[in-house]
């Protein structure tokens, strides 16, 4: 068993306007020196697979058809080795 | 002449359409549930507007995975028209079968009120009832209306002379402030190469009766039976 952390994130030159609104309110609660905010999304699957080479072959599957975008996003994720 | 409504889990405009079709233009229409393998007999399939799947992950994202979506892509294919409106316009972008992608309007708010569009391109099945930069009062709504495309397909959208409607103000001239949200070059709805396949993020199916407070949805209306007509 497996469980797989997920990041997705937007591409750099996509705009990103939830990202800028956080940043101004964290300007406006008087936190210094916040650069930027860039939002995104994180998933978490816990997969019943014995092999760690074809768990990340059908991670990268996965992530390629549905759950992101190659349009406006990139992705990374992590393997954990659950108990 | 026949059009299909194509009817996702969460669709809400599915029956705005019919009601135009059936009872405005006076065609025949059926809706066509999502979980179809085939639509036969069709001219015209239309993706209507909605939340398919509560636009969980993207909106879009899961319903281009729907099995009718396959029968979509041959139909277009064979040169079916194909119109996809608002969260239809979503799909198609999803399903690959026009380039480019939605991101959150860049006001973070869900924007539903009449805006003005541009037509530019008359050339089209969709749009031959229209005059060439024609204005049309349309409503919007939507949260993910921001449309996003890289710079090389931006290019090659223009030189195909892809880009069907801009957001504009009432005189037709584009500006930011008449922009809902934030649109890369003010996009409001754009066609493949081939022409046959139209998205747009307008409810021309909102604005197709006089008691509605604009005409001007019907025109694209017209226009895609004109065309099939024509062609038989």
């Amino acid at each position: 068993m497996f469980k797989v952390k997920i990041y997705i994130t937007l591409k750099e030159g996509v705009a990103d306007p939830q990202g800028a609104t956080i940043k101004h309110a964290l300007d406006s609660l008087g936190y210094s020196g916040v650069e930027r905010v860039r939002t995104g999304k994180y998933l978490e699957l816990n997969l019943n697979l014995k092999d760690e080479e074809k768990l990340r072959h059908q991670i990268e599957d996965m992530c390629k058809k549905i759950l992101v975008n190659p349009v406006i996003e990139n992705f990374e994720y992590k393997v954990e080795e659950m108990q | 002449m026949k059009f299909g409504v194509i009817v996702f889990p969460g669709s809400n405009c599915d029956q705005d359409c019919y009601w135009v079709i059936r009872e405005v233009l006076g065609k025949k229409v059926d809706f066509v549930w999502h979980k179809e393998k085939k639509a036969t007999g069709y001219d015209c399939l239309i993706l209507p507007g909605g939340f398919s799947y509560g636009d969980y992950l993207r909106p879009g994202a899961i319903a281009r995975f729907s099995p009718i979506m396959q029968e979509v892509i041959r139909f277009a294919q064979k040169g079916g028209l194909v119109i996809g409106i608002c969260n239809g316009f979503q799909i198609l972008l999803e399903a690959g079968l026009l380039p480019g992608a939605m991101k959150k309007n860049r006001n973070l708010l869900f924007v539903c009120r009449y805006v003005y569009v541009k037509v530019e391109n008359t050339e089209t099945p969709f749009t031959r009832m229209c005059r060439k930069g024609q204005v049309l009062r349309i409503p919007v709504a939507h949260f993910d209306g921001n449309y996003y495309v890289d710079p090389e397909s931006l290019r090659q959208l223009k030189a195909n002379n892809q880009i069907v409607f801009r957001y504009c103000n009432k005189e037709g001239k584009i500006t930011d402030e008449d922009n809902p949200n934030g649109s890369i070059e003010a996009i409001a709805g754009i066609c493949n190469k081939e022409r046959n396949i139209l998205g747009m993020m307008p409810h021309p199916e909102r604005c197709a009766e006089p008691i509605l407070g604009s005409e001007d949805g019907r025109l694209i209306f017209e226009s895609i039976v004109r065309f099939c007509e024509s062609k038989k």
